[in-house]
């Protein structure tokens, strides 16, 4: 009996640990070998280098994902980390990602010539980009059904502002991406939409191949209505993004931007209620006083003008008195009149005989002409 | 024009009927159409966004291209 003997599960246990934790999910260069493609979709296969060599695996879920089965011997790169399978004892790289090497150039001369396309018919030109509209009522949603990214707008979306999301459901990794998602794109013009946004969550480099591809971007050009891009991946700028009139970093960024807050605007309208009352008071409050002012005005210029008229008044009576016949009269003299009333001025007025009246200070006196 | 192209034309409209009561020399006529004008305004955009409904849809296109939209739960 050896004390301090260990069990083959704690052995495991620390082998497992210590494989899964020298290395993290990393890019290995090698050579492809001993391929075998189960009838379940996962490929088991061997990578190799002049020396040495490390069994991998790829689930299903990544390999349906691979365009075309590499042959035999072709140098990849492959995105892996390691598991300790405790049941075998065996160490196998966990791949989630395969791409020829020569692939690998092929799919960067893609992207240049996709971005020299584009930029060509200035898809690219930052001048090309439309606001956004400020009040979207109807949001086209261009995403996978099933993803996060979904979820997670719809909740931002909810709490902003009362918009109909009108949801597109698309592939937005693996084969189908690319077709699914220009068709989606082709639709959201039939929508009477007034905003779109395209996205998915975040994903490793490989993920977010579609969005990098020219067929998809003409898609995004071609909507009709601004198109905002959410491919969650902060550090890479997909070709989508430079097509796309805004660029939100994460799909819930995308529709804060998009969507106003029901809260600010509300709050917006009851200001400008305030301002509308408070416009009117102070309206009123300046007709009021101008109205005040201008009947002081009046009152002043008809004082003005009456005490003018009487003034006047008294001035013209004066003159008046002083030129009346009755002041002459009052001093001792008296007026012949005829019958008719007119004044009798020289000797031919008074023949013999003729009655005529003479005017006094308090009267008329009948008379006669005795003779001349 | 969409609603909320409407409805940011509404907010101009009631930015444009504040700053002209406002302003000095809006006479009283002008200001009281203002004023009620600002009211209608203000109760039409409050209206929309209080009708405003939201609304999660799926849109999917069947083999004769129509389109059909389901309530989506999300």
């Amino acid at each position: 009996m050896i004390d301090g003997a260990l069990s083959v599960s704690e052995v495991s246990a620390r082998l497992k640990g210590a494989v899964e934790g020298a290395l993290g999910q990393v890019w290995i260069k090698g050579e492809l070998a001993e391929l075998k493609v189960y009838a379940s979709g996962h490929w088991y296969f061997t990578l190799r280098d002049r020396d040495c060599q490390v069994k991998c695996v790829m689930w299903r879920t990544y390999a349906q994902q691979i365009r075309a089965r590499p042959p035999e011997g072709a140098e990849v790169f492959v995105r892996a980390r390691p598991d300790f399978w405790q049941e075998r004892g065996e160490v196998r790289l966990s791949a989630v990602a395969l791409l020829r090497t020569e692939g690998v150039g092929d799919a960067e001369r893609a992207l240049r010539q996709a971005r020299e396309s584009l930029g060509r018919d200035g898809l690219l030109d930052p001048l090309r980009k439309r606001p956004l509209p400020p009040f979207p009522m109807r949001v086209a949603i261009v995403t996978s059904i099933e993803g996060a990214a979904l979820h997670d707008m719809v909740t931002v979306a909810r709490r902003r502002w009362p918009a109909k999301l009108l949801v597109v459901g698309s592939a937005v990794q693996g084969e189908a991406a690319e077709r699914e998602l220009v068709r989606a794109l082709t639709l959201v013009n039939r929508l009477r939409a007034d905003l779109c946004i395209v996205g998915r969550g975040g994903g490793s480099r490989e993920d977010l191949a579609a969005f990098n591809l020219e067929s998809v971007c003409r898609a995004i050009a071609a909507v009709r209505v601004p198109v905002i891009s959410a491919v969650g991946h902060q550090t890479d700028v997909t070709l989508a993004d430079l097509v796309a009139d805004r660029r939100a970093e994460t799909p819930s960024a995308a529709v804060e931007m998009a969507l106003p807050d029901r809260g600010d605007l509300q709050a917006g309208l009851v200001a400008q209620g305030t301002r509308l009352a408070g416009g009117l008071r102070r309206r009123t409050r300046l007709a009021e006083e101008r109205l005040y002012r201008a009947e002081d005005r009046m009152r002043h210029v008809i004082e003005r003008r009456v005490a003018g008229a009487r003034e006047r008044l008294g001035r013209l009576g004066a003159q008046l008195d002083a030129l009346s016949p009755l002041r002459v009269l009052g001093r001792g003299y008296a007026v012949p009149q005829d019958e008719a009333g007119r004044v009798l001025r020289r000797m031919g007025d008074f023949p013999a005989g003729l009655p005529f009246r003479l005017r006094v200070a308090d009267g008329v006196v009948g008379a006669r002409v005795e003779g001349t | 024009m969409s609603d909320g192209a409407e409805l940011a034309a509404r907010l101009r409209r009631l930015e444009e009927i504040v700053r002209g009561l406002e302003a000095e020399d809006t006479d009283l006529d002008r200001a009281l159409a203002l004023f009620e004008e600002g009211v209608t305004v203000l109760r039409e955009a409050r209206a929309r966004l209080e009708q405003a409904e939201f609304r999660v849809q799926q849109v999917l296109e069947n083999a004769e291209g129509d389109l059909r939209a389901t309530d989506l739960d999300a």
